[in-house]
């Protein structure tokens, strides 16, 4: 991109100082640099962190991305918090988590979600405004690939592990999971197409969760993990904006109450160099008997 | 020995160890009885060419395929930057953003500025097909030894994205010439 000469000046001292610190960068060949790097360097580009989804992997929202959480390069480390609020007609949630990413490779994430029943609680004899907790413990390894730069046919590919405990062992057992914790399992591919300023996200899930894990997993109706699918389209409106669509398949285990896919439109503003909000519309279709669960997230994320 | 010398000349450099560093014009009058670096080094020294101030380099084989990228074709991408008076605006300002950026600037310093404005206006107008051709060097030999990180060229193009935002290219146009310039990534990324 850049054609600098390479024709060294010797007319001053302090340019020569320079020219001996290439010298001492050639003889010493990988060694400390002469300036440390920062550790929180800070120089990713902004929103390629991706923004926090429902499980605290860096992603759409909904789903989980090949992204790697933190404002970080491949040369340093970096933080991201976020808090996550969603209103459906019969429910309320409520989800907040943190996760580090270690030289743009490792992502490693917490969040907690809260699952607020109101007065569908009531009707399930759990109480009005019972709520369901889980926590989840994630990790994501980069494999190859980078979501901007390279081949543009080569996406950003990771792996991912989340372990998945309901802190509500004894009622999701009583509306027939099988178990209350559980890990998932999961690979994606994420580009931004730059010639199309179009960003496409793939993502297989393999899990056995209900409603993500909040209602437990496995069930009568399946007990085993399957294979589910994340889809995610964006388009980036400037470098700060972008607008998209999501997909979620969702295991349906449970006998009691059937489960739908999910889906969600959203729009992520990042107003700061280290803040993304996001507002979406999501519909998460039917969740213990009451249909429609349509509604509005929002969701602040910091990162650096 | 040379690597005890090297650091110490570090630890001299006014650059890295003085936030008050002072101008280059006022270290280039030389104390008498100062070394002279440049012989003790071996360096040749460069004389800018009368005419154009660039400095010399070593022999290279032009051809525009040095740029790195295929050219778009037609009149859409030259017209949406302005075309050759709209690229030569957009390349100065993202050069100046450069070598202001106390993320970057130091790999500009000692650097041929002339002939680098020169060879990326024409790598930028050759790719929109505004009617220039490329005479420079391939992108890994232009970038050798410059030691560019990640987090350096994200902070290029975050400063190429600000010179067309303020030139008024379209977003979308923005992306497409980004997407020339993307894959060069594996030849610019040292380190």
């Amino acid at each position: 991109m850049l054609n600098p000469s390479s024709g060294a000046s010797a007319r001053t001292r302090r340019r020569l100082a320079v020219a001996g610190a290439a010298v001492a960068a050639a003889l010493l060949a990988g060694a400390t640099p002469a300036q440390a790097d920062p550790l929180l360097d800070g120089d990713k580009l902004i929103l390629t962190n991706g923004i926090a989804s429902i499980e605290g992997a860096s992603g759409g929202g909904l789903a989980s991305w090949s992204t790697i959480a933190g404002m970080e390069t491949d040369r340093g480390i970096g933080l991201s918090a976020h808090v996550t609020g969603i209103a459906l007609p019969d429910y309320g949630w409520e989800s907040h988590g943190v996760a580090v990413g270690i030289r743009d490779r490792v992502e490693l994430s917490y969040a907690r979600q809260n699952f607020d029943t109101r007065k569908v609680g009531a009707a399930l004899g759990l109480g009005e405004g019972f709520r369901f907790n889980q926590d989840i413990f994630g990790a994501k390894l980069r494999l190859i690939g980078d979501t901007v730069y390279g081949s543009p046919w080569l996406p950003q590919i990771s792996i991912g592990v989340q372990h998945k405990r309901s802190l509500d062992g004894a009622i999701v057992r009583a509306v027939g999971a099988k178990s209350a914790s559980g890990t998932d399992f999961s690979a994606s591919a994420t580009k931004l197409i730059l010639s199309k300023s179009v960003l496409v996200n793939a993502t297989a899930r393999w899990t056995s969760a209900n409603q993500f894990g909040l209602l437990g997993f496995g069930g009568p109706k399946g007990s085993a993990r399957t294979l589910q699918f994340e889809g995610s389209l964006a388009y980036m409106l400037t470098s700060r904006l972008v607008v998209g669509g999501e997909v979620r398949t969702r295991p349906d285990n449970l006998g009691i109450a059937r489960e739908d896919d999910a889906h969600d439109l959203f729009v992520a503003w990042a107003f700061d160099r280290h803040a993304t909000v996001t507002a979406a519309y999501v519909d998460v279709g039917s969740v213990a008997t009451f249909d429609g669960q349509r509604g509005a997230l929002v969701s602040l994320q910091l990162a650096f | 020995m040379s690597v005890l010398l090297a650091l110490a000349l570090v630890a001299a450099d006014p650059a890295t160890s003085e936030p008050a560093a002072p101008p280059p014009e006022s270290a280039a009058q030389e104390e008498p009885g100062a070394v002279d670096w440049a012989k003790e080094f071996g360096v040749a020294k460069k004389v800018p060419d009368p005419v154009t101030g660039e400095l010399p380099v070593d022999p290279y084989t032009q051809a525009p395929a040095n740029s790195g990228a295929t050219p778009f074709a037609g009149a859409r991408m030259a017209e949406a930057f302005g075309g050759q008076a709209g690229i030569r605006r957009i390349v100065g300002r993202f050069v100046d953003l450069n070598i202001a950026d106390p993320r970057i600037a130091d790999i500009f310093k000692n650097h041929d500025m002339i002939r680098l404005r020169r060879t990326l206006f024409e790598q930028f107008c050759y790719l929109l097909d505004a009617g220039c051709t490329y005479s420079g060097r391939d992108m890994k030999s232009s970038h050798k030894g410059l030691g560019v990180t990640r987090g350096n060229m994200n902070a290029l193009v975050e400063n190429l994205q600000r010179a067309m935002r303020e030139s008024k290219v379209p977003f979308a146009a923005q992306n497409r010439l980004l997407a020339k310039l993307a894959p060069m990534d594996k030849d610019v990324v040292e380190r």
